[in-house]
């Protein structure tokens, strides 16, 4: 690692993949990202960008389909419908049932948003999963997280949410144990699984995508036999059609979720 | 070197920075309160009605085929009625038209009856006035006869016998001539 290799630093961890100073593996410097410009001593970055883009996207998306809805539904419409009917009648409806419907916008915003920022991750030009910065996983989780708690106070009251967490007809060294894992499991590992988990899914399909893409390159260019740059840019389109399906889950994994949790509050499962 | 000063600019990957909690806050909300607060009472709303509708559409066919199974059953009923006129009628219509012959029959009968008796009583009436007749002209004629008896004498049995030849014979002589004048 000399002065003139980090003259011409790449992201790829500082040393340039033409100088020969072995694999770049790509890391965690891959997901900072150097401020499109500054407003003050706010810096806007490229997943900013993107989670705008994101959102404008999406509103244009249901705009276009059902700002003028008719009862016979046209074009962009039936793409739209069949893209909240299925948010419906595949997440919502089996937890909440029939009266979770009041819920519909929320998890219908949280559905499209998250799987819209996974799937930057896919598009040219952008590729970058928004939630594998983790900034834009917790206020989601956040309001999730007071959602819940807010709807398992109104619902149950205040002691008896707490009070509801403990199933009855427990003896009581068992209440020992279970009183502690119960609360924290609310109140601490739910909030922090749901958005870990999406978070670190982002992440690694992002650092994969990296790693196969950038090997591809690298072994090209530096004239290993043609074989492994092929084999590599193979498993990039593998991965590439994994973390499609990666993508679509996780948005409807951390969907259900928040319905199961809501559906808990509503109505205790104890 | 450069590797440990961008590691100590480096985040916890775990922890945000508040740029882009803040603008991933302000992202949903937006992307939310367009989506919960316009589009999506909209389309739900398109959606009830389009339920209704065809829940609208369903009922009307069921109320309608109701309404024509209940025609049909009265159709079939008052055809079921017209049937059992019909044949009331048919029966009431043979019942009379036997009637009708019975009357007739006894009619004839009595008619016939009374024909008869009619004719039965004239021939008595006739046969009575031909007997009164008779028994004054045979008694005209027996007391003639027995005038011409005594007239003559009565001497022998060959005389009387051609006296009551020739009056036999004179009789039907006046008899052939009535004959002969009714036959002109």
């Amino acid at each position: 690692m000399t002065g003139d290799v980090h003259a011409v630093a790449a992201p790829a961890g500082g040393c340039h993949i033409l100088h020969g100073c072995g694999f770049p593996a790509p890391g965690l410097e891959n997901f900072e990202f150097k401020p499109l410009f500054t407003i003050g001593s706010f810096n806007f970055t490229k997943p900013m960008l993107l989670a705008v883009i994101c959102t404008v996207f999406i509103i244009a998306f249901f705009w276009a389909a059902f700002a003028k809805p008719k009862i016979v539904p046209r074009g962009v419409q039936n793409l739209g419908e069949m893209g909240i009917l299925a948010v419906r009648d595949q997440i919502l409806r089996p937890s909440l049932g029939k009266k979770g419907d009041t819920y519909m916008p929320f998890l219908v915003s949280l559905f499209f948003f998250i799987f819209l920022m996974n799937l930057m991750e896919l598009i040219p030009v952008f590729q970058f999963p928004v939630p594998s910065r983790i900034g834009f996983v917790w206020p989601l989780v956040a309001m999730v997280y007071l959602l819940y708690l807010y709807l398992g106070f109104r619902a149950q009251g205040f002691p008896g949410y707490f009070r509801n967490m403990i199933p009855s007809g427990v003896p009581s060294f068992v209440l020992i144990i279970l009183i502690p894992v119960e609360l924290a499991r609310y109140l601490i590992i739910q909030p922090f699984t749901l958005g870990i988990r999406l978070f670190a899914n982002m992440f690694a399909g992002h650092l994969l995508l990296t790693i196969f893409a950038l090997a591809s390159w690298y072994m090209l260019v530096l004239s290993y036999p043609l074989i492994f740059a092929v084999g590599s840019f193979a498993m990039t389109l593998f991965v590439f059609v994994l973390e499609l399906l990666v993508d679509l889950l996780q948005a409807f994994i951390f969907t259900t979720l928040t319905a199961t949790y809501i559906a808990d509050s509503l109505e205790p499962a104890h | 070197m450069t590797h440990l000063a961008q590691a100590a600019t480096q985040q916890n990957p775990l922890l945000p920075t508040w740029p882009e909690f803040i603008v991933g806050t302000i992202c949903f909300v937006i992307v939310f309160g367009v989506l919960g607060k316009m589009l999506l009472p909209r389309i739900q709303q398109t959606l009830t009605e389009r339920t209704d509708q065809i829940e609208g559409g369903l009922a009307r066919a069921e109320e309608a085929q109701q309404e024509a199974q209940r025609l049909l059953d009265q159709y079939r009923e008052q055809l079921q009625g017209a049937r059992h006129e019909a044949a009331r009628l048919r029966e009431e219509a043979r019942e009379q038209g036997a009637q009708i012959i019975a009357e007739m029959r006894e009619q004839a009968q009595a008619e016939a009856r009374r024909i008869t008796e009619a004719a039965e009583a004239q021939l008595q009436a006739e046969r009575q006035q031909a007997l009164a007749s008779l028994r004054a002209e045979v008694g005209s004629l027996a007391t003639e006869l027995a005038g011409r008896i005594v007239g003559e004498s009565l001497a022998d049995t060959a005389r009387q016998g051609r006296m009551v030849d020739r009056f036999l014979d004179e009789i039907e002589q006046r008899s052939a001539d009535v004959r002969a004048g009714a036959g002109q």
